[in-house]
């Protein structure tokens, strides 16, 4: 008896979709296709929309080439923010289907997929933020994040009075290795001796970790911090402003990541934000966009962002803790690097060799 | 007067109805339509031969981890570990898929039986436990889906691969894909679901058609009462993790060997075994009821992801799901309006 009950509701189930699915495919085949202007959207990687790092840069470099080109929201430009890693195909489809002209992935979680959908799609231009995917309908944007990341270990070494800094990775990768390295590179350069605590949380997710990384570091008397964690950063944010809130007069600086986090160091009077390594997707999104739009879409090529065309750069925001020294010794390397007088490495054995050169 | 097992089906559905009744509201004191959200949401589904393909695929797994639960829930056990196991499993049934060359006849089913075991073997692990030391099983298994975790990430890392992300692709040998299906629908569709509804009869027959299952029920109605009546209640319970983890491990196999192809390292948890407790939840432990019930889940995951084109965000499905839990897991208080109303009837 229940089981009839069940095989008939099953069977209604299915009879439901196959119709409204006939239904559903005769209309969408009408849209599409009437229209000759320029779409682009994004996907986002799972830190969603409003990640306040990474993806939310993306974001608004495509408002901001919306804005320069007079479309409208979900009209010109969009987004489908991924919620999990199966939600990525789902969502390049989706994109492709609507008829999108250049889809943007955001962040390298994405790669893989975009090659698959790529493949399939070969109308389609797409573009990948942080990887390189070798097609000839994708361009691949990346930065270098090494030499942004050596100017933060030059201000950390320079702000800090105890000797000991930190730094906090997300998930180990070649990606962030790249961070890890320009950053101790860069405070060695300062002072040969400086102490860099490295750890990496395991995550680009998890706050809490963060919070209890830095909670550790500080304790161990490491006054600045830079991480490359993405939402875990925004542990490492709580801690030094609830140890900041408790001693005013302590020293507890964080280095922001991808964006300005000024705002997010903001506590009272005091903000523990030193400086930003600002990584400017949204640059490099919107100028793709761009190019695609008049017609020279990059395809197949890999885009590369540095300092030099300030695809990279270093906050100043801070006044107070940015002092003039640590922004004269800031720009001194930044023109080195710049020139090709110093090369920040980006990984293990390149940073080995680089200390050795010292 | 309604029976037990009406009210069985009767507080899924009307939980369900409540919980999108419940999203409507939410959506409209936030200023979003949801008459066009919800509309969105079918659509995500239903527009295409893809995203039908593509919510088949989500439902696979979630029906085994469905069952994994909902096994372990039947006789007495809570396997809060089924993501530990869905991950060894995944990584497990990838790890064969590409190390090994045979024939598919003997590939594919290596590669799936290679997921059942590592899964089995990590649900055997808090099984044991229990059974010879009374260690409870809720706290074992949270504790195996971070070493699952971490695990896994460092295989894949360090020793599948030179420090890369994710592992190259199974053999096609030993993959679920199935050219016809693609063909059909240019989606990743795969071979999956039949061993997901293999699975549910198997999960069918093993409770309500065999002496073992009866036994493993027993020792989840009543221990004392089953030691007493001569059942080995720890061996049952062990058999019983071990089925449960087996189901899990056939969910990793699902995106291992068919959605993905590939294993890649997670910076957090996949989530199919924790949605699997939900799906269990809502399909009253039942077999049939998870395919059900995990129907709906897929339904919504892949259909909130259409939600942003009616400018709703699709974050508002999940409160729906976690509204629909809240309400199954309240059922009473469903089954005593209905009998009020019912004795309203009557006077």
């Amino acid at each position: 008896m229940k089981m009839r009950r069940y095989a008939v509701l099953l069977g209604l189930l299915l009879i439901v979709g196959v119709v409204l699915s006939a239904c559903g495919s005769g209309g969408s085949s009408e849209q599409g296709g009437s229209d000759n202007s320029f779409e682009t959207a994004m996907v986002t990687d799972t830190g969603g929309i409003d990640d306040k790092s990474f993806n939310q840069s993306a974001w608004e470099g495509l408002t901001q080439f919306g804005g320069d080109n007079g479309l409208k929201e979900d009209a010109g430009y969009s987004y489908l923010q991924s919620n999990s890693a199966s939600d990525y195909v789902t969502n390049l489809n989706r994109l492709v289907q609507s008829n999108t002209d250049l889809i943007f992935g955001i962040g390298f979680k994405l790669a893989e997929d975009i090659g698959t959908v790529a493949d399939q799609h070969k109308d389609t231009h797409f573009a990948i933020v942080d990887s390189v995917v070798d097609k000839e309908n994708v361009a691949s944007i990346v930065f270098e994040e090494q030499q942004g990341s050596f100017l933060a270990g030059v201000a950390a070494a320079m702000k800090s009075e105890s000797g000991k800094i930190g730094f906090v990775g997300g998930e180990e990768s070649e990606l962030i290795k790249k961070f890890e390295a320009g950053y101790v590179a860069g405070a060695k350069s300062v002072n040969k001796d400086i102490e860099v605590d490295v750890q990496y949380a395991g995550s680009f997710g998890a706050p809490d970790k963060g919070k209890l990384i830095a909670s550790n570091m500080y304790n161990s008397g490491v006054d600045v911090i830079y991480h490359s964690a993405g939402g875990t950063g925004n542990g490492v944010f709580a801690q030094a402003k609830d140890l900041k809130n408790n001693n005013p007069e302590g020293n507890y600086w964080v280095i922001g990541v991808d964006r300005d986090q000024y705002e997010e160091g903001q506590i009272g009077d005091n903000n523990v934000t030193l400086t930003s390594m600002l990584k400017a997707v949204d640059v490099a999104v919107a100028d793709v966009a761009k190019q695609s739009k008049d017609g020279e879409f990059p395809g197949g090529e890999i885009v590369s962002y540095g300092l030099k065309d300030d695809g990279i750069n270093i906050a100043e925001t801070n006044k107070d803790a940015y002092t003039e020294d640590i922004k004269a010794a800031v720009n001194e390397w930044k023109q080195k690097l710049v020139n090709g007088d110093v090369t920040a490495p980006s990984t293990d054995a390149e940073l080995k060799e680089y200390q050795d050169s010292l | 007067m309604f029976s037990s097992t009406k009210f069985n089906f009767i507080i899924p559905i009307i939980s369900v109805v409540l919980g999108l009744v419940a999203g409507a509201i939410i959506m409209l004191i936030f200023g979003y339509n949801p008459i066009l959200g919800y509309q969105a949401l079918w659509n995500g589904v239903f527009d295409s031969g893809f995203f039908m393909s593509e919510t088949v695929n989500r439902i696979t797994p979630y029906i085994l981890t469905g069952l994994a639960i909902a096994f372990a829930f039947r006789t007495g056990l809570f396997n809060i570990g089924a993501e530990g196991q869905v991950l060894v499993g995944w990584i497990a049934s990838v790890w064969v898929g590409t190390a090994i060359d045979a024939p598919t006849i003997l590939h594919l089913p290596l590669a799936l039986l290679a997921a059942g075991a590592a899964g089995a073997f990590w649900a055997f692990i808090p099984g044991i436990l229990k059974a010879k030391l009374g260690v409870h099983e809720v706290i074992v298994s949270i504790m195996m889906n971070y070493v699952a975790l971490h695990l896994t990430n460092y295989l894949i890392r360090d020793v599948m691969t030179d420090n890369s992300e994710s592992t190259e692709q199974v053999k096609q040998t030993a993959s679920l894909t199935n050219d016809f299906l693609i063909g059909l629908t240019g989606s990743r569709l795969h071979l999956g679901f039949i061993v997901a509804l293999f699975m549910v009869i198997v999960m069918w027959v093993i409770l309500e058609r065999t002496k073992l299952g009866y036994e493993l029920k027993a020792v989840g109605y009543n221990q004392h009462a089953s030691n007493y009546a001569g059942m080995k209640v720890g061996r049952n319970i062990v058999i019983s993790m071990v089925i449960s983890g087996l189901f899990a491990g056939l969910a990793g196999a699902m995106q291992g060997l068919g959605s993905f192809g590939t294993a890649f390292t997670n910076t957090a948890f996949s989530n199919l075994g924790f949605d699997g407790i939900a799906v269990a939840l809502l399909g009253g432990n039942n077999p049939f009821g998870v395919i059900l019930s995990a129907s709906l889940f897929g339904f919504l995951k892949v259909g909130a992801l259409n939600m942003s084109t009616a400018g709703v965000p699709n974050e508002i499905i999940e409160i729906v799901i976690a509204l629909i839990i809240l309400f199954v897991a309240s059922g009473f208080i469903i089954r005593w309006a209905l009998l009020q109303l019912k004795k309203g009837e009557r006077k």
